[in-house]
């Protein structure tokens, strides 16, 4: 690869006093399955090589090719990783959008597009930057076939131009996407960046007061989407049945599985893989396998979402009554059917935590990051087990498809915790046992693994009726005593899931629940509210349901507590009334997003000052 | 007068069980049930057999049938899961551990009607268990409707005629991928011993279709699964004898009488040729042959079909040798070296 004479990144201000340094979106608008993929990640990752904080949100159709697709990218010296609700610099490639995307701009923002359309006609209080690309693409990209795949990489070099990022930047980021096989690909992108680049140093004269300049925060990190994260959580979780049916937005989590899988686990000497991984015909037989796999003693999980989850309710059900463990893996996603199954919503968190029928309550783990994507992925497989029941680990379309700055995972630091479970030698000693008889007191039984080469392991799993001995029964008692004993383990649970992350601002009179990626429009809410309204905010990190006696502990010593969800019927508000007293629901205030994009903090600031009467 | 009695040695098999250790708890199925029947079969072939009771997984779905494995190999751990969805739960546990025996029980309506998908995908799998249906056309459980295995024109003790075709669940597992199908009467003892016996050595999926009257909903006249049907109509393919693999073969094999199927183990399924031009590895014969006994209003009994040479799922999953289930942490959590390395990719 030639390397471009770069000058040391300067700013090109006319008026230096007003620029905006590192805290600013920039907004893509492309068509989808145009290749503009690759240009956003390189872009996304030469602002991170720069030190600065950054993330990259994709808004994508439901579809493989032709329809409209953005992908937001946010710089942010403080940190600020959420969405940000207003697009300070847009680069406009789309025909059909780009009228209604230039509209929607606040006055002062940039907007960069492809000169026969002509934007800069529509309004005179932003600053343009027309390029013609079909002009710029042909010597850069000989070959004809081809310039439609390196077209927008053209726009990374004008960007790196007007925002000052560095070209040698993008130039590492093309090598880092394109890896050494591809480096005939590199080349030829880089050349197309190279051209929007010199195109830019020598037509325009930056007006706009947006730019990166180099810091050093990103030291050590890394880049990630949540679903990859969740998977190398499972795999660090020892995990060896894998069941799955693809659906947007889960699939690439076990699609990313089963690549690491591959390199990792099949056995060096015998070349032999010491794992399952099946795509069932549907989502009731991948729940199925996992929870036979499970009962047999494998580490299993699947992964789906909403419309998945709904049609594994029958399994679940059995599942929580026969106690057998699994981990299921929901990232969520808007509703059913056609619709927007690429857009992100905590969708599904009412009806998880009491999926199938009867009495049934499921725990759930809520990571924000794709770091606890990986910890609590791995702490779900031991929670499964120590408490024999299936647990999900929601996440949704925004954590699990995007990319994320992340620190680097840590290793587990303790070894599988693979529960009670009795071997031969244990039922030598004991001469028997009860499988569902609470014996430690701690609502969880002991159980014998199929195969287990004893007399006296074997015991007949089934739904609700049975006694301690895993007999078959109707009676009235035995049904009570176990459906109290199951109720019991749930209040043992409550003491053992991740704990919240909660912190207390000392004058507070309100405070915020929330859970998952509402995270970080929450913290960046705080803020605002602290330094925009002098409203101090204190805020509760849900992790794990059920809840814990924190949370109640939260809720009284605030005066009015702001419930965050990402979804219409409040449904994490809802779930924490079926449990709570009166005097607590009734300082309990709703804050709701449910557009299908990732929330933003402006959002929930305008909405609490809203409901505070300010 | 008082009499002193030496007891009679008791009958063991190899392992030194006796058939008692087998059983299971009291069936709760009416009396007279083709069900019952089954079970015993079960009872007793894995007894003759010498299986270990624990290396067996017993898997059931929902309905009378699916009620029996609690009838039966007390000594082994049994998994009576959701109404169709057995062959799931059956191939997650046979996965984990692939040195488990899984024996599925089964009836026609959880899995011709609600489980005829997951049916299929097990077939097309060719997971290796045995696969019994319990087949009498008739949901007994909900007290009397039909299943898809009911014959057109077959009458409800009700007065209500079946107006839809059946699935024939043998053509359809044989066509699909099941390496070892078979179909019997619940009331011919002999048939199912060396069926179930030569399933108990195929290392495939084994399809047995048993047909078995349902005394209380099924059993009149119109029925085509009655005692008195199949008595009338039942055309045996051959007449079958199952040597296990630790028996001498002591017979000679009369050429044109008698074929001979060695199986994975060694075991040798004899089958004497009643219809003579019968082939059972020949997948187009056996369709064949069942288009024509329907044709005939015929019920066709005993193996249709085998193969001993496709790889089952275990085997295309390319698996460890040991059950996944007994592998120590050192082999399915990568070392810290790897997460290093990972990690390093991500920067």
């Amino acid at each position: 690869m030639s390397t471009l004479e770069v000058s040391p990144a300067e700013p090109r201000f006319s008026e230096p006093g007003r620029a905006v340094v590192n805290d600013f979106s920039i907004q893509v608008a492309t068509v989808n399955g145009s290749g503009s993929q690759t240009a956003n990640t390189v872009l996304m990752r030469s602002i991170f090589q720069m030190g600065v904080p950054v993330s990259g949100k994709n808004m994508f159709p439901s579809n493989i090719a032709g329809l409209p697709t953005w992908f937001t990218i946010r710089a942010s010296k403080h940190g600020y990783i959420g969405r940000k609700k207003e697009i300070d610099f847009l680069v406009a490639m789309n025909p059909e959008t780009a009228r209604e995307d230039v509209m929607k701009l606040d006055s002062g923002a940039a907007v960069v597009y492809d000169e026969p359309l002509k934007l800069n006609e529509l309004r005179s209080d932003l600053h343009f930057y027309p390029v013609p690309f079909d002009k710029l693409v042909a010597p850069a990209c000989p070959e004809a076939k081809l310039r439609k795949l390196v077209r927008n990489m053209i726009y990374d070099g004008i960007v790196a131009w007007l925002l000052s990022i560095d070209m040698e930047e993008i130039r590492k980021a093309l090598v880092k996407q394109f890896g050494k096989r591809k480096a005939k690909a590199a080349e030829l992108n880089w050349g197309a960046a190279q051209a929007g680049y010199d195109y830019a140093a020598k037509t325009f004269t930056k007006s706009d007061p947006y730019q990166v300049r180099r810091m050093n925060e990103n030291a050590g990190k890394i880049i990630i989407e949540g679903n990859a994260a969740c998977a190398l959580g499972a795999m660090f979780a020892g995990v060896t049945v894998v069941t799955w049916y693809p659906i947007t937005p889960s699939s690439s989590l076990v699609e990313t599985l089963i690549g690491y899988l591959k390199r990792f686990r099949i056995d060096k000497e015998t070349g032999r893989a010491t794992f399952a991984v099946v795509q069932a015909e549907d989502e009731l037989a991948s729940i199925g396998m996992a929870l036979g796999a499970g009962w047999a003693g494998a580490r299993s999980m699947t992964s789906t979402a909403g419309p998945g989850i709904s049609l594994m309710s029958e399994f679940v059900g059995l599942g929580y009554y026969a106690e057998v463990p699994t981990v299921i893996f929901d990232v969520q996603r808007v509703g059913p059917s056609t619709g927007l199954p690429t857009r992100t919503m905590q969708g599904d968190i009412l009806s998880t935590a009491l999926l199938s029928h009867g009495d049934t309550q499921h725990p759930m783990f809520f990571p924000c990051s794709p770091e606890e994507c990986f910890t609590l992925s791995v702490e779900a497989f031991d929670f499964a087990e120590q408490f024999q029941t299936p647990v999900f680990v929601m996440t949704d379309l925004d954590l699990g498809m995007n990319n994320w700055m992340s620190d680097p995972f840590p290793y587990p630091d303790r070894p599988l915790d693979r529960g009670k479970v009795l071997s031969a030698e244990d039922l030598e000693k004991l001469g028997g046992f009860a499988r569902y008889k609470d014996v430690d007191g701690d609502g969880v039984g002991y159980r014998t693994l199929p195969a287990t080469n004893h007399p006296a392991a074997a015991y007949f799993t089934r739904g609700s009726g049975h006694n301690e001995r895993a007999q078959y029964t109707e009676r009235e008692d035995d049904y009570i005593h176990n459906m109290d004993r199951l109720a019991h383990k749930f209040e043992t649970m409550r003491k053992h899931v991740p704990a919240p992350v909660i912190q207390y601002r000392e004058d507070a009179e309100i405070g915020f629940i929330a859970a998952g990626t509402s995270h970080y429009a929450v913290g960046e809410s705080c803020d605002q509210l602290r330094g925009e309204y002098e409203t101090p905010a204190s805020y509760f990190r849900l992790r794990a349901y059920p809840f814990n006696a924190e949370l109640t502990e939260f809720i009284r010593r605030h005066e009015r507590v702001y419930v965050v969800d990402q979804n219409r019927d409040a449904q994490l508000l809802a779930l924490m009334r079926l449990e709570m007293r009166p005097e607590e629901i009734a300082k309990l205030r709703s804050i709701r997003y449910y557009g299908g994009l990732p929330l933003d903090a402006r959002t929930i600031t305008d909405e609490v000052i809203r409901q505070e009467g300010r | 007068m008082s009499t002193i009695t030496t007891p009679a040695p008791k009958k063991v098999n190899r392992l030194g069980f006796e058939v008692l250790n087998y059983k299971g708890a009291k069936t709760t199925l009416c009396a007279g049930c083709g069900h019952n029947a089954i079970s015993e079969r079960v009872i007793e072939c894995f007894y003759e057999m010498g299986v270990e009771p624990w290396k067996v997984g017993k898997f059931s779905g929902i309905g009378c049938s699916s009620k029996s494995p609690a009838y039966f190999l007390n000594m082994s751990h049994g998994f009576n899961a959701v109404h169709g969805r057995m062959p799931s739960i059956a191939t997650g546990a046979i996965m984990a551990n692939r040195n488990m025996l899984g024996l599925g029980v089964t009836g026609d309506g959880d899995t011709a009607s609600i489980g005829i998908g997951q049916f299929m995908h097990l077939v097309r799998r060719n997971l290796p268990m045995i696969y019994i249906i319990e087949d009498n056309g008739v949901y007994g459980l909900t007290k009397g409707q039909f299943s898809a295995t009911a014959d057109l024109g077959s009458k409800l003790k009700t007065g209500v005629i079946n107006d839809l075709p059946p699935f024939d669940c043998c053509a359809l597992a044989l066509r699909w991928g099941a390496t070892f199908v078979a179909r019997s009467f619940s009331g011919d003892k002999k048939q199912l011993q060396a069926l179930l016996k030569t399933a108990i050595a195929h290392n495939g999926l084994s399809v047995i279709d048993v047909v078995s009257p349902c005394v209380t909903f099924n059993d009149h006249e119109g029925s085509t699964k009655s005692y008195n049907y199949m008595k009338e109509h039942e055309a045996m393919l051959h007449e079958l004898d199952f040597v296990p693999s630790y028996e001498e073969i002591s017979v000679e094999i009369a050429d044109g009488e008698v074929r001979d199927v060695e199986l994975h183990d060694g075991s040798h399924l004899r089958i004497r040729k009643l219809h003579r031009d019968y082939d059972p590895t020949s997948r187009l014969g056996a369709l064949a042959a069942l288009e024509n006994a329907e044709k005939n209003h015929e019920v066709l009994t005993g193996v249709l079909y085998v193969n001993t040479e496709k790889p089952n799922f275990l085997e295309m999953l390319h698996l460890a040798e040991e059950p996944l289930v007994t592998l120590p942490e050192a082999r399915v959590r990568p070392p810290k070296e790897v997460l290093d390395e990972i990690m390093e990719e991500l920067r």
